[in-house]
């Protein structure tokens, strides 16, 4: 024993988890407590340089660690034990998996000898969750323990961002052995993310953008994951081209929605003008983003005309969907400094008047048009509206999903990259409001609103107790239509206006909610009062559930339908209300 | 196209199959296998035929090949999902190279007696394959060959006494000095 107490790196399992996130810089984790992570809890407890975050439910974990890792660019650290704790864990790891998000999950397993034995709290963490995070690993013995921790930081932040989980039996928490700081050796030789773009390729992207007539920047959340300097690379690539650009959901914020250049979202519930412009573009420069089905509409109708160049880190999203001209493999940000670089060198602004003339036209049609209302408070405008009450304040924005989410991406202007935390890939109801936690505990002075639906919230309501107890003053603006919406308009689409469960029968009353939870409740019924209840949410410095009662039929428009292209988009006056209206004729009021 | 009403847009795709042979090579580690054939699982891609043995071991490297079918498109997705996991060192495409040699080996029990046991022996020997076990009215040969060869070997026992088949998969190695 007083050998032991000689060598510092010589120490438990459990104390070297708790080493290996000071090492890495960890200062918060989110996580819930369980039998078989006791050993690593106890280390915690007699320790002051990791914030342990305790969550109601271990997926509000998960999220709110994606919450923190996207707001900060730093991985978000999840600490939950064996079985149920892991099981609770995989809507989460696969929400990062699909949007690239950092996460370090650890989990805590049976001892070694019961495992396969179907003892009390096992499951094969492993074997669940291997087709959801990027690499995952089973940790049988204490002295691999602190290369596989440090790997597993290293993979889920290099290349192509990710979700990892590290499972540790109880009895390697338990056991000593001896640990090492961070190193180049601990990680996988075979696994060597490609940063730097092939020059060749790049000077075939600067001579096609160079000699474009019908431009556009198609940007993703790539660009985000790249870091802030990935986006001024790209403001300044579209300052120097002067090209318009759009960008995917999970890109919103690389390049300022007041920017002169920017054309809104694409995609299915993205504006005309950036569709149409995507459909009718001879060159496309697609920045960190994946065609994916939401962007591409019908994909043998994709814009047709267009030579397409394609910069990805992950060489598994080149043709994978859209077949691409020409594909450069790297980091987003390494390789709009080398095309910056190149077209300045060799290129002059082209001459694009004439198409921006068309883009014009396009605009004019106004694809976001809503009809004001006076009785009733439209979710566009309330979005408008939070957007302007909250315009220069250090604002992040997290969503749920739904149509609350697609308005959100389209009346809320973003200005700055890592501001906007949304579900993108998987689409997870009740991941905004534990992902406000985890941004809110990031930047706790910032103001951090869950813009969320009435359904989605429900899934994750719990994690309020997470913020009072923290004292993280968390908004939560829920657009409220009883309504599943974005269920009921497909349903009003496309299945005959059979409503099937996607009413909520029996809400609660939210304003009640909040105070149970020991927050504040906010409502606003009518237009009139939507101001002054935002401000008051905004002036107060504890966490708000924010009832705000809606149209009940509002519908997200404009629309691509199923199975059409970019340039056959349902624009909102073809949307007629009759069809809507008879969909209602139950008697569900309004409101 | 006939649009079903969807949440998705569903086209068919009519670009013909190829067929691939995949030889990857691997950190030999726990589950390696098992991420590999999740994969193939998880995305719907096929596999006709995986050989999997630890080929250095001081080194703890297996060689995976795999034989898949697919349109091209998906074949260069195959490639890449496998080529991005973790404990993959390369994946090479055999059959895009033109310079690979493909074997498998089977063992097939016949059963038969009188004329049939003769021309078991006839068409065996003709294939090379060895007689490995014997019993008066059973033969097991042992063939070696690339899988058209011992699909057609395997083909003409039928009719003389088949009884089961045993085959290892296919294995590939490039022609040349090289490796891969």
């Amino acid at each position: 024993m007083t050998e032991k107490s000689h060598d510092p790196n010589q120490m438990t399992g459990a104390a070297m988890i708790v080493r290996a996130l000071i090492d890495h810089g960890v200062t918060d984790i989110f996580g819930y407590p369980g039998g078989a992570v006791l050993p690593i809890y106890d280390e915690i407890f007699q320790q002051s340089e990791v914030q342990h975050i305790l969550v109601r439910h271990e997926q509000g974990a998960g999220h709110a660690a994606e919450g923190y890792a996207r707001s900060t660019g730093k991985p978000g650290v999840v600490l939950v034990t064996s079985g149920p704790g892991a099981t609770n864990m995989v809507t989460p790891l696969t929400d990062a998996l699909m949007d690239s998000i950092p996460l370090v999950c650890i989990t805590g397993q049976v001892p070694t000898h019961l495992i396969g034995n179907d003892a009390f709290q096992e499951c094969d963490t492993v074997g669940i969750t291997r087709p959801c995070t990027k690499h995952n690993w089973l940790v049988r013995d204490v002295n691999d323990l602190a290369k596989v921790l440090h790997e597993a930081f290293y993979v889920a932040t290099s290349g192509r961002p990710g979700p990892v989980l590290v499972d540790v039996p109880k009895d390697v928490q338990f056991a000593t052995g001896t640990y090492h700081p961070p190193r180049k050796s601990d990680v996988h030789v075979s696994y060597a993310p490609r940063v730097k773009g092939d020059a060749t390729q790049i000077r075939k992207a600067v001579a096609l953008l160079a000699n474009a007539k019908r431009p556009v920047i198609y940007s993703g959340g790539g660009v985000i994951n790249s870091g802030p300097e990935a986006s001024k690379l790209l403001r300044e690539l579209v300052e120097v081209t002067g090209f318009p650009i759009t960008s995917t959901l999970m890109g919103l914020g690389a390049y300022p929605a007041s920017g002169k250049n920017w054309l809104g979202m694409l995609g299915m519930h993205g504006t005309y003008e950036a569709n149409m412009t995507m459909h009718d573009c001879d060159v496309m420069l697609c920045v960190g983003a994946r065609f994916d089905d939401r962007i591409t509409g019908r994909v043998d109708a994709f814009s047709p005309g267009s030579k397409k160049i394609h910069i990805d880190i992950d060489p598994s999203s080149i043709n994978k969907n859209i077949r691409v001209d020409i594909p450069i493999i790297g980091d987003c940000g390494n390789i709009l400094g080398d095309i910056l670089q190149v077209f300045k060198a060799e290129a002059r602004k082209p001459d694009i008047k004439q198409w921006w003339q068309q883009i014009a036209q396009w605009r004019a049609r106004n694809s976001l048009f809503y009809k004001k209302n006076n009785d009733i408070i439209l979710p566009q405008h309330a979005i408008q509206r939070l957007f302007e009450l909250t315009r220069g304040k250090d604002t992040y924005i997290t969503t749920e999903v739904g149509q609350h989410q697609m308005w959100a991406a389209q009346f809320f202007g973003f200005e700055e990259p890592h501001r906007w935390m949304t579900s993108g890939g998987l689409g997870t109801m009740g991941y905004g409001l534990p992902a406000a936690v985890g941004v809110q505990v990031a930047h706790p002075d910032s103001l951090v609103i869950d813009i969320a639906g009435d359904a989605s919230v429900q899934m994750t309501i719990q994690e309020m107790s997470t913020a009072v107890q923290y004292e993280l003053p968390i908004k939560i603006f829920i657009l409220n239509n009883q309504y599943m919406g974005m269920v009921r308009q497909w349903q009003q689409l496309l299945h005959g206006n059979r409503l099937s469960h996607s009413y909520s029968e029996a809400l609660p009353d939210f304003v009640k909610l909040a105070e149970a939870y020991g927050c504040v409740g906010i409502q606003a019924l009518k237009p009139a009062d939507l101001d002054g209840a935002i401000k008051e949410m905004i002036a107060v410095k504890r966490p708000v559930i924010f009832d705000c009662r809606v149209a009940a039929l509002e519908n997200c428009f404009p629309m691509i339908p199923s199975g059409k292209a970019h340039n056959e988009m349902l624009l909102p006056e073809q949307a007629n209300d009759e069809a809507t209206a008879t969909a209602f004729a139950g008697g569900k009021a309004l409101v | 196209m006939n649009q079903p009403a969807s949440a998705y847009f569903i086209e068919d795709r009519h670009d013909p199959n190829e067929t691939h042979t995949l030889s990857v090579l691997v950190q030999n580690e726990p589950g390696v296998l098992a991420r590999v054939i999740g994969l193939f699982s998880g995305r719907g891609y096929n596999i006709e035929s995986l050989t999997v043995s630890e080929t250095e071991s001081q080194k703890h490297l297996s060689r995976i090949t795999i034989v898949t079918t697919g349109t091209p498109m998906v074949i260069e997705q195959i490639k890449h999902q496998l080529d991005r996991m973790i404990p993959v060192y390369r994946v090479v495409d055999m059959t895009l190279t033109r310079r690979s040699i493909e074997r498998e080996l089977a063992m097939v029990k016949v059963r038969g007696q009188g004329e049939h046991r003769v021309e078991a022996l006839r068409l065996a020997d003709a294939f090379r394959a060895r007689v490995i076990d014997a019993t008066t009215e059973s033969f097991v040969f042992e063939i070696t060959g690339n899988t058209d060869k011992i699909n057609q070997f395997i083909d003409l026992m039928r009719p003389i006494g088949l009884v089961e088949v045993s085959r290892t998969g296919v294995a590939a190695i490039g022609r040349g000095p090289e490796g891969m």
